[in-house]
């Protein structure tokens, strides 16, 4: 689960992580006051959750009370495209307001769970406030990456690794330290999947100071963060995913035509190349999983119908706890209570699947049955093009 | 021959008395798997059907000689799960449970890393030996005994998918293994193609990758400098969109890593023969095998 700059720098001071201080608006107003409040420069910084919002104009320094004012006028309530949010863009509801600080040098820290070596792994660089995916690719010897063992945690060498590695001066060392043990502990605390500051900024005065904050939180670890899921942001969520998950159906919406149901994340990934393969594109993922009834499928297709580029749809399932009859069921049940206008491909397989073919065939539904995948990817591709 | 559980496997299940637990408990001794205990704290004394139930993993193996267990608890206690039956000195754990969060599972990774016992999951279907031993969630009938293909996969149904289709073109199966869709797991690629080279009924096997991480990529290298029976590959993914989790807490393509296409020119390198059409998977694998 992402949570905004603003929330994770509330964690950050939790844990004495030092960040400018700054405070959130939600009219242009009151960000004016904020601002002189503060005192002036100040940043006003769009709180959505995607990178790159400073190139998309959504991070602005004001000097003046009026430019504050101008500043928020312009972000606030504005679509911002970045790279991350796709061509959609996101609208601004929220700005951060921070006091200017004087920059003397810009790293890179970030704190990730390295599935490779089953550590949690610091990555630093002296090149920060760039595209870190960039500095990797171009000067990976300038990217320093230090693997800590959960079950030893972070130790000195751990933290001269990096420093050193940063060529910091020695007077800063004692503050970065406790800044980096701290981080830590709030990786492993609440269970991040992300921690990213671009830029940790070391001010003129030589303090160091996390300007941005990036935190990604584990979702199968909210149970045991019961703040973070408070943190958790609407606006951010894509409608149809959400109304998905309320079913507990794992829904991704894509721009293809072929919409798609399939038990199991494997099977239905696999679902979507073969659909892609036959040269239609598949519209969404979405996963029923392995204990799907009839209502689940029902929703499903509610779901999948609600997106008007769908042309026709796929429903892939191999019966295994979730038995073929129970899935035939459920399409003839939706099909009675959703209008059905496209053409529908089924393909089953695995547990009472004859019985599951006997119920669509009696029941005097138009669906198009599929012999086997191949068959089913031929179908769908004849009934789209 | 099979690799890590056969016939003699003695299996005890975590979770027993649950919903799960007992549906999947029956559908495994059903099969014919051994089940000779169950654990659910605070239930010792009763019995599940007729397998007795203990408190402790500790007091189940020594009083029934169990050495696999099989974890059917929710997400918030199957860390503790795998731990107790690790500690308890089982040699096989096979964890279904879908949803342990990473920190717990980087830490159990690294546990387990100084002991002897195998961890397969979790996020998975399990393992069998069709006709000896079944230790999961996948359907029996649709395996076939005898072998000659061993079958790893990170999947669920696209590996019973695979499994089908194999025994509809007539090749039977050694072992079949769902290593997870977690980003950290037990039992990876390497450790079932190590075993399936070593194991004389296995005479081929199928990989079944998926988007994120670079594990197929480290396999294929293994098996282009180690492995002596043919490997026939497929990835699922191809049409996943950056940056976004496929189902699979561990199917993601971030930055630029994980994508499929690396995986397959990985595999292709690496001497794997690369299906590329799912639906015509056991045809290809008839052809290459014989």
């Amino acid at each position: 689960m992402k949570i905004h700059e603003y929330q994770a720098k509330q964690l950050f001071s939790k844990y004495n992580i030092p960040t400018p201080q700054g405070e959130v608006g939600t009219d242009p107003h009151k960000v004016a006051e904020i601002a002189v409040g503060l005192g002036l420069p100040v940043a006003v910084k769009a709180q959505i959750h995607a990178g790159g919002r400073g190139k998309g104009g959504g991070v602005k320094l004001a000097r003046t009370e009026e430019e504050a004012l101008s500043a928020a006028t312009s972000i606030l309530g504005m679509t911002l495209v970045t790279k991350q949010t796709g061509p959609e863009g996101r609208l601004v509801k929220t700005v951060l307001v921070e006091k200017g600080v004087a920059i003397k040098k810009e790293l890179y820290l970030s704190i990730i769970p390295d599935r490779e070596t089953a550590s949690v792994t610091i990555v630093a660089s002296q090149d920060g406030g760039m595209d870190i995916e960039e500095v990797a690719e171009k000067h990976p010897e300038r990217i320093i990456k230090v693997p800590i063992n959960p079950l030893i945690g972070i130790q000195g060498y751990h933290l001269r690794q990096v420093m050193f590695g940063l060529e910091l001066d020695s007077a800063l060392m004692k503050p970065f330290s406790r800044i980096l043990r701290n981080l830590y502990t709030l990786f492993v605390d609440y269970d991040c999947s992300m921690l990213e500051i671009n830029p940790l900024i070391i001010t003129e005065e030589d303090e160091v100071i996390a300007l941005d904050a990036k935190v990604e939180i584990d979702s199968n670890a909210l149970y045991r963060h019961a703040d973070i899921k408070e943190m958790h942001d609407p606006n951010e969520d894509d409608p149809a995913e959400a109304e998905a998950a309320k079913f507990n159906l794992n829904y991704i919406n894509l721009d293809g035509n072929v919409g798609n149901m399939v038990n199991g994340a494997g099977l239905a990934m696999a679902t979507m190349d073969i659909i892609k393969q036959a040269g239609a594109e598949p519209a969404n993922f979405l996963d029923v999983g392995g204990g799907a009834d009839a209502e689940m499928v029902e929703n499903g297709f509610r779901i999948i119908l609600a997106d008007s580029k769908v042309k026709a749809i796929l429903v892939n399932i191999f019966g295994g706890i979730l038995r073929c009859d129970v899935l035939a069921q459920g399409v003839v049940q939706a099909a009675a209570k959703v209008d059905l206008q496209i053409p529908v491909v089924v393909r089953m397989e695995g547990t009472n699947v004859e019985e599951g073919r006997r119920i669509l065939a009696e029941s005097g539904m138009s669906l198009i049955n599929a012999a086997d995948l191949s068959d089913a990817a031929a179908k769908i591709a004849e009934v789209v093009t | 021959m099979s690799i890590f559980v056969n016939s003699k496997t003695r299996v005890l299940v975590q979770g027993i008395t649950g919903r799960e637990g007992q549906f999947h408990t029956r559908q495994c001794a059903e099969y014919g798997t051994s089940i000779v205990a169950g654990v659910t704290p605070g239930k010792g004394g009763q019995k599940m059907d007729s397998i007795p139930v203990f408190n402790t993993v500790a007091e189940a193996r020594k009083a029934t000689g169990a050495n696999a267990s099989m974890i059917l608890v929710p997400p918030p206690f199957a860390a503790d799960a795998i731990l107790e039956a690790t500690d308890a000195g089982m040699e096989m754990i096979v964890c279904i449970t879908e949803g342990i969060p990473v920190m717990d599972m980087l830490r159990i990774k690294n546990y387990l890393a100084a002991r002897s016992t195998r961890l397969i999951g979790p996020n998975c279907p399990g393992i069998i030996t069709p006709g000896e031993c079944k230790i999961g969630i996948m359907p029996g009938p649709i395996h076939k005994p005898g072998g000659p293909v061993g079958v790893v996969s990170r999947s669920g149904t696209l590996t019973y998918e695979v499994v089908h289709q194999l025994s509809q073109v007539g090749l039977g199966q050694t072992t079949c293994i769902g290593i997870g869709g977690d980003p950290v797991n037990g039992t990876g690629f390497l450790d079932c193609l190590k075993a399936f080279n070593e194991d004389q009924a296995t005479e081929a096997v199928v990989m079944v990758g998926e988007i994120g991480g670079n594990a197929e990529e480290q396999a294929a290298a293994w098996i282009a400098e180690n492995m002596r029976k043919p490997v026939v590959g497929f990835i699922a993914g191809l049409t996943a969109p950056p940056g976004r989790r496929m189902g699979h807490a561990g199917a993601i393509v971030s930055g630029g890593q994980g994508t499929a296409e690396a995986k397959i020119k990985a595999m292709e390198s690496g001497g794997i023969h690369v299906c590329k059409d799912l639906g015509s998977l056991g045809k290809l694998c008839k052809e290459v095998f014989s």
